[in-house]
């Protein structure tokens, strides 16, 4: 398997990469060219998948020797066992997908733990845009109304209500602005000023 | 190899060659071959610590002829030419291939259409029943003769792939890759029935003779031509038929007979006579038998994902949207078998329109996947 040293990972991928511990075992939704699951199979002897539909991502996750399976996780995830990985991740996918809060459920069947990564729609930039009567158009959210795959954007807030109302337990994170730093700002208005949320969660009822 | 007109990307004229193995065999059914025959063919070359060979298994009426022309006059190429050659997926410039007909077939190796050396006269219906890990067995002992430890990979399609399935099974530390393309780890019923009225339609034929025919000096050939004109509608997708023939007729009026009218019927009868005059009927017989009694998770209770815990090699599996004889739901209970049972695999389902003989065309896409997958099993062996 190829090595990319940590710089070389996309910044959220780097920060998610720092939450999943050696050895683990690990699925990882929308796994593109497979660079998170080469690197911590180079890195930390993790084990694991990835789902993807994009043929090109497939045919480069191949060609670099990641265990690859071409899956829509809108089809969901019944061909897992319950409690099968350790981890199971999904980055800058869950706004595309057609039911999210099935999707999280779906992951915390088959994984232990959660980790999701979205752009936060209560971005002050998005805010803006909306408050000028359009959709936003953001560095996160580049595309238009009309062709982008984002289908089921939210907040901040919203997804935390989404964890609560589910019952599922926000472990960890981190939000973060565009350079991937979470600053102060961040800290003091989180849903206005995070451009990506990254989340770790836990199912309670799993605990009990 | 002189191989100027044939091109760049051909492997050019290759010589099969008959290897006679002197061991007896032990077959599945309880009976044992005291000595046997295998024709096989090689392409490429094998490196001096023997680790680049992939071993490519045949489906049903394949053999070891695969690849390249056996005479500068020779019209069609192997099989799987599309496939296998210099900057192929299967990549002759730095993988040695070993291609063979397998036990029970009709081109070279021991089987019904040969002479049984303990009687003298052909063996028909007497030659025993063979199963698909019979097959890897005579495998392995061609792989000794070869002075192969380990293949690279095992590579195959149909019921290639499920030889290579058996073969990641049976003898996990010889396989290196198993790239199992348009198989199924069993057959259900659908596919059980249409191989038993292809059998029916031999059995029938009155040039039958309980499958002692070649000592009468006839051929069954009405019945292994229906058999084959049935087996090539189960290749194919209705949207392929409807592409490629539709309702077209041969005449713009009706015969009101029973001549060959629509262009799909001049289709099937055409295929079914080119293969009868290359193919034995015991030989179709025994390896649609073959196909019906693999299921590897049967001595593990039914379940898959015990059987594949003996694995121990990556795999990659390869399913065509458009097959719906080996549908990629069948392909994908063997990857979740894997995957339950935590094995490395990659998965890939191919868009595409023919059916089950999608396999054996150059798609890009499929292509693609397989020569790079294939690149980087030949750089771990240093070629």
């Amino acid at each position: 398997m190829n090595v990319h040293p940590p710089e070389r990972l996309r910044p959220d991928l780097s920060l998610i990469s720092d939450w999943i511990p050696p050895q683990t075992h690990i699925l990882d939704l929308g796994c593109g060219e497979g660079a998170l699951l080469a690197y911590l199979h180079e890195e930390r002897g993790v084990t694991g998948y990835g789902l993807e539909i994009d043929e090109d991502e497939i045919a480069a996750a191949v060609a670099r020797g990641v265990n690859v399976i071409q899956g829509d996780v809108d089809d969901g995830l019944q061909q897992f066992a319950t409690g099968s990985f350790d981890f199971v991740v999904m980055t800058q996918a869950l706004q595309a997908l057609q039911r999210p809060d099935l999707a999280i459920g779906e992951m915390l069947r088959v994984g232990r733990t959660a980790i999701v990564t979205f752009p936060n729609f209560g971005h002050w930039m998005a805010r803006i845009d909306v408050l000028g009567g359009r959709m936003p158009r953001t560095r996160t959210m580049p595309d238009n109304w009309y062709d982008s795959d984002n289908i089921h954007l939210c907040t901040v807030r919203d997804f935390e209500t989404l964890c609560q109302d589910n019952g599922w337990r926000i472990t960890r994170r981190n939000l973060l602005n565009h350079d991937h730093q979470d600053g102060w700002l961040q800290r003091f208005s989180p849903n206005l000023f995070t451009e990506i949320a990254v989340y770790m969660l836990e199912s309670e009822q799993r605990r009990i | 190899m002189s191989k100027p007109h044939f091109g760049n990307a051909s492997v050019g004229i290759v010589t099969p060659e008959i290897l006679h193995f002197d061991q007896p065999i032990r077959l599945e059914c309880g009976r044992q071959l005291n000595q046997f025959d295998l024709a096989v063919e090689t392409y490429g070359t094998l490196n001096a610590d023997r680790s680049n060979a992939v071993l490519v298994c045949h489906a049903l009426s394949g053999d070891h002829h695969a690849a390249g022309y056996h005479s500068a006059e020779d019209r069609k190429p192997g099989w799987w030419d599309s496939c296998i050659g210099p900057g192929k997926p299967i990549d002759t410039n730095r993988l040695f291939v070993v291609s063979l007909n397998n036990l029970g077939g009709c081109a070279g190796s021991s089987g019904p259409a040969s002479i049984n050396p303990e009687t003298g006269s052909y063996w028909g219906s007497d030659f025993p029943m063979v199963t698909v890990r019979d097959w890897v067995r005579a495998q392995a002992m061609l792989a000794d003769r070869l002075g192969i430890e380990r293949w690279a990979a095992c590579v195959g399609g149909s019921l290639g792939g499920m030889q290579v399935m058996q073969w990641a099974i049976d003898e996990p530390d010889r396989v290196g890759h198993a790239v199992i393309i348009a198989a199924t780890p069993k057959l259900s019923a659908q596919n059980i029935a249409f191989n038993e009225i292809a059998r029916q339609a031999i059995f029938s034929d009155p040039d039958f003779h309980s499958g002692r025919y070649l000592d009468k000096g006839v051929t069954p050939e009405r019945g292994l031509r229906l058999a084959r004109m049935l087996g090539h509608i189960t290749y194919l997708s209705d949207e392929a038929m409807r592409e490629k023939f539709g309702r077209m007729r041969r005449s713009d009026i009706l015969g009101y007979d029973f001549d060959v009218e629509f262009e799909v019927e001049s289709y099937l009868r055409y295929q079914g006579q080119q293969f009868v005059s290359r193919f034995d009927a015991n030989t179709y017989l025994l390896m649609t038998k073959a196909l019906d009694y693999f299921d590897p998770a049967a001595e593990y209770g039914g379940d898959l994902a015990a059987a594949m815990e003996r694995v121990q090699c990556r795999s990659l599996v390869i399913a065509f949207e458009a097959d719906w004889r080996f549908s990629p739901e069948r392909s994908r209970e063997i990857v979740h078998a894997l995957v339950a049972a935590r094995k490395p695999v990659a998965y890939v389902s191919v868009p595409s329109s023919l059916g089950h003989d999608d396999f054996l065309m150059p798609i890009p896409y499929y292509h693609r996947v397989l020569g790079d997958y294939l690149a980087r099993v030949a750089r771990q062996h240093g070629s």
